[in-house]
């Protein structure tokens, strides 16, 4: 039986270094766009200013693209090295849309990046925007590919389970690719990206609008990040995930622990706005409800119900019963390929094998499967509550104080009101971790509400780990740790001491400090 | 859509070409990054080398992450197996590829000659580390890796970290980390003028000299180490399953393929010929065919591993029967469809970019380049 101790160490390493890997991510999604639309002002009014913003933003922008580089190939290794039976058992769905990301959009993105620094003397301006448009959709492509490798996991359509291959195997690409979760998923991660671009823009823009330095710049800077992230916050909040919650039976039961249901209620369901989750005793302390909210927001209906904790753990206890006859007449079949009777039984219950395969967590000969050790899988199959509750409301909170702020800082550039509201401004600056947080918030609330699965409802994360030794994996968490401290620690400093100088730093002779710019 | 065995065929072909555009295009950089602390003396000199590859390395990386996603996507057995087999030896290539995109975005941002000088040496690590392993890790394919399957096709190496770095392994690095410096310091030699180019001249000479050598010593010792050779009938159109074969291993088994097919020598007279050429070349002062000639000897050298071990892809010395093939570690016919589908379309794409690329950034770089771009250059 594989420890439970290595599969936390690989879990805590995996979401360690993929939420470090979205640090960079968002930025970099949403800095893109704005450096096209700066961009695009600067060829069609020639003004210089626009250029320069162009060029300064895009120095902060690269400063964060190196980190996002560095912590991606992280990402593409750890399959390989930390979850060996997972590409083995899906490899034949989730490594093609990897390789796809690779070939149209990394490398779309990182030639053309490198254009995008050097060769404004070498392209027309014309030119010169194309590479920057070019870059930009090479970033959000690979967003595109890398949610479609994720929604799969979610809600894993298009493919089936091979016996004689012993692993899962695309049966339809276009459901895939098409599948409603991962398209959800792009749309809600890309306009969050959008977001903390707009968001980083504007908090060193109203910096400098504080301390009255290089206004002309930082004016027309935050206007762009207002009206930019104005829109986006709107596409956030109302394409939300949400849309993809009643798709497929991992977003159900997310959507029952991120909303604390335990019973199904009748259509349209009550919201719960705060409540405190009694795990032990399966039910709410005590809760504030908004009728009828839920169902309208999960169903978009008033007639659909939304299944409830304890519904959902009932029928998955009769999928475990039968996954457990799928698992032990595939056990057959792997001695035996000709046992027809085991291969009757075996394409009854196929559907369920995942299911079955939770047992393993437990057991490794099906035939001592008891009935506690079915109540535990049952158990098993909701995720915790009380964090999904609470990490949902505190992504949605930050999300409605980013949508004031951006309307407020529309509203005021507008008006050509912002330097003088100096609460704004302040207000501006002090939000800059907000979209960081939500955005971690949203992943820890996606990925710790699909467990115990890997690949939902297919393949448990207790099976999908490599065979390594548990000090292996200290020690690779421990370099990992040291690496990514380190290399947060330079990423901060520089991003800083630019912020700080501003765009004095391109040594243009048109702003303040200029002086700095030689040393 | 082809037949299942043809496709197996294609897909074969079609990693080795995604592992020569790797060394081709990533090697490149990566040799300048080996070289970079000892053909630039001083700060303005380094920045001249780093620009050579400044506005390319992140697009030529890619060929690394395309190769590691083909990789998982056609042989999805392999991917799990070699990297979790090889599980620190991919850890020291990937911490050694961290100081790359850092290292050449960060270190010309502040003035610090200790803070350059660090980042310096970080590209080196990040130069040198990769090829050096992964010669070490084909010198262990070649030589078998101690890996075996249960029932579910879970698999577990059951060797060592220590155990990769044997004598023959260590000459596979070598000629790995030779070929790449050859690439890179010709690419340097075309790319820079003066000093620099003639400093990167002689380490091409160097290096150059080190792979005939290193390449000549490793097929001799090749006669000497076991092959591996499938006793049962195969039938390469069949659902892969690596436990259904009967492996042995046998002396002089990599030199199979070349008697039963002796055109397939042409592959490893490419090597010598390739490198042989690239230096003539580099002599007369033809550093732009040079560097094609040390391209092609790159595919030389790659594919003779490839040949000699075909159709095995990764033996296992504990397990033979469980060896991995060509046969037996694709993903499925339908994926390996729409992935040749997903090659043919992209690839001449990128093809096309990074050469335009390339032709925006041509010409040499100079210390006055870096100069008059001072806040802007790497």
């Amino acid at each position: 039986m594989i420890s439970t101790h290595l599969v936390d160490l690989s879990r805590l390493q995996f979401a360690a270094t993929a939420m470090y890997h979205f640090l960079f991510v968002p930025l970099t999604l949403g800095m893109v766009w704005l450096l096209v639309i700066m961009e695009s002002v600067y060829v069609m009014t020639g003004k210089l200013v626009y250029k320069d913003m162009t060029r300064f933003w895009g120095k902060l922008f690269g400063i964060n693209f190196a980190l996002g580089v560095t912590t991606g190939i992280t990402l593409e290794f750890q399959f390989g090295t930390n979850w060996a039976y997972y590409s083995h058992y899906v490899g034949d769905i989730f490594g093609a849309p990897l390789a796809i990301e690779g070939l149209m959009a990394f490398f779309l993105e990182s030639t053309f990046i490198g254009l995008f620094f050097f060769a404004w003397d070498r392209l027309s301006r014309q030119q010169h925007l194309l590479v920057t448009i070019l870059m930009a959709i090479g970033t959000n492509l690979s967003a595109l590919w890398i949610l479609i490798a994720n929604g799969w996991m979610q809600n894993p359509v298009g493919a089936e389970f091979n016996y004689e291959t012993m692993r899962m195997e695309l049966t339809d690409f276009w459901s895939v690719i098409f599948n409603p979760i991962a398209q959800a998923k792009f749309v809600h991660t890309v306009s969050a990206g959008y977001v903390t671009g707009a968001m980083f823009v504007l908090s060193i823009s109203a910096w400098y609008l504080l301390r009255g330095r290089d206004v002309e710049f930082a004016r027309r800077s935050f206007r762009i990040a207002a009206a930019f992230g104005l829109a986006s916050v709107c596409s956030v909040i109302v394409l939300g995930d949400e849309s993809g919650y009643t798709v497929g039976e991992a977003q159900q039961t997310k959507m029952a622990a991120i909303e604390s249901m335990w019973e199904t209620e009748p259509a349209p369901a009550s919201f719960n706005l705060l409540a405190w989750p009694n795990e032990a005793q399966q039910k709410n302390d005590w809760a504030v409800e908004i009728p009828w909210v839920m169902g309208l927001i999960g169903t978009r209906s008033v007639s659909l119900q939304i299944p409830g904790i304890l519904e959902i753990k009932a029928k998955n206890r009769v999928r475990i019963v039968s996954g457990i006859e799928a698992a032990k007449a595939l056990g057959r079949l792997r001695a035996n390929r000709q046992d027809a009777d085991a291969r009757t039984i075996f394409e009854q219950h196929k559907a369920d094998l995942g299911f079955g395969l939770l047992l393993r967590k437990y057991v490794t000969d099906f035939d001592q499967v008891t009935p506690e050790l079915i109540e535990r899988a049952v158990n098993d199959t909701i995720p915790r509550v009380t964090p999904m509750f609470w990490g949902f409301r505190a992504m949605v909170g930050i999300g409605f104080l980013m949508l004031a702020l951006f309307a407020l800082a529309s509203l005021s550039t507008l008006r050509m009101q912002c330097e003088r509201r100096r609460w704004l401004l302040k207000w501006a600056l002090w939000s800059l971790p907000l979209p960081w947080l939500a955005c971690e918030l949203g992943w820890f609330v996606a990925e710790y509400g699909r467990q115990p699965w890997t690949i939902y409802g297919v393949l448990p994360t207790n099976l999908s780990v490599s065979t390594l030794s548990v000090s292996s994996l200290y020690g690779s968490l421990a370099g990992f740790v040291g690496f990514y401290t380190a290399l947060l620690i330079v990423e901060m400093y520089l991003m800083v001491r630019f912020a700080r100088r501003g765009p004095g730093s391109l040594g243009t002779g048109r702003y303040a400090d200029e002086a700095a710019a030689q040393h | 859509m082809l037949d299942y065995e043809v496709l197996k065929l294609i897909w074969w072909l079609l990693v080795g070409v995604l592992l020569v555009g790797f060394a081709v295009m990533d090697g490149h950089d990566m040799g300048v990054g080996s070289l970079l602390p000892f053909v630039g003396r001083n700060d303005i000199e380094r920045r001249v080398v780093i620009n050579t590859v400044g506005p390319h390395w992140d697009g030529n990386q890619v060929w690394f992450i395309t190769g590691g996603g083909a990789i998982f996507a056609a042989w999805p057995l392999i991917y799990a197996t070699a990297f979790s087999g090889f599980y620190w030896a991919m850890l020291a290539v990937l911490w050694a590829l961290f100081f790359r995109p850092v290292g050449f975005d960060y270190r010309s941002k502040i003035h610090d000659p200790r803070w350059r000088s660090t980042w310096d040496w970080g590209l080196f690590v990040g130069g040198t580390v990769p090829p050096l392993i992964f010669g070490v890790a084909f010198g262990n394919l070649l030589q078998g890796v101690p890996f075996r399957f249960d029932d579910n096709l879970v698999s577990t190496y059951t060797g060592s970290f220590w155990q990769l770095l044997n004598p023959f392994a260590l000459l596979c690095g070598v000629v790995s980390s030779a070929m790449i410096l050859l690439h890179g310091a010709i690419y340097l030699t075309h790319r820079t003028e003066g000093v620099i180019a003639a400093r990167a001249r002689r380490a091409a000479c160097g290096a150059g000299l080190v792979l005939l050598l290193g390449f000549t010593a490793a097929g001799l010792c090749l006669l000497r180490i076991d092959g591996y050779a499938i006793t049962s009938i195969v039938d390469p159109s069949a659902l892969p399953d690596p436990l259904a074969k009967t492996v042995v291993r046998r002396s002089g088994g990599w030199f199979a393929n070349y008697r039963l097919v002796p055109a397939t020598m042409l592959v490893p007279m490419l090597a010598y010929l390739g490198t042989i050429a690239a230096l003539l070349l580099l002599r007369a002062g033809r550093s732009g065919i040079a560097f094609v000639a040390s391209a092609l000897a790159l595919a030389g050298v790659i594919g003779t591993a490839g040949v000699s071990m075909f159709p095995f892809l990764m033996p296992s010395s504990s397990q033979p029967d469980a060896s991995l093939t060509v046969w037996d570690s694709t993903s499925s016919r339908l994926t390996l469809s729409i992935m040749l589908w997903a090659v043919l379309i992209f690839m001449p794409l990128i093809v096309f970019y990074t050469a335009w690329a390339y032709r925006v950034m041509r010409g040499k770089v100079t210390a006055t380049d870096i100069e008059r771009n001072t806040h802007s250059a790497y």
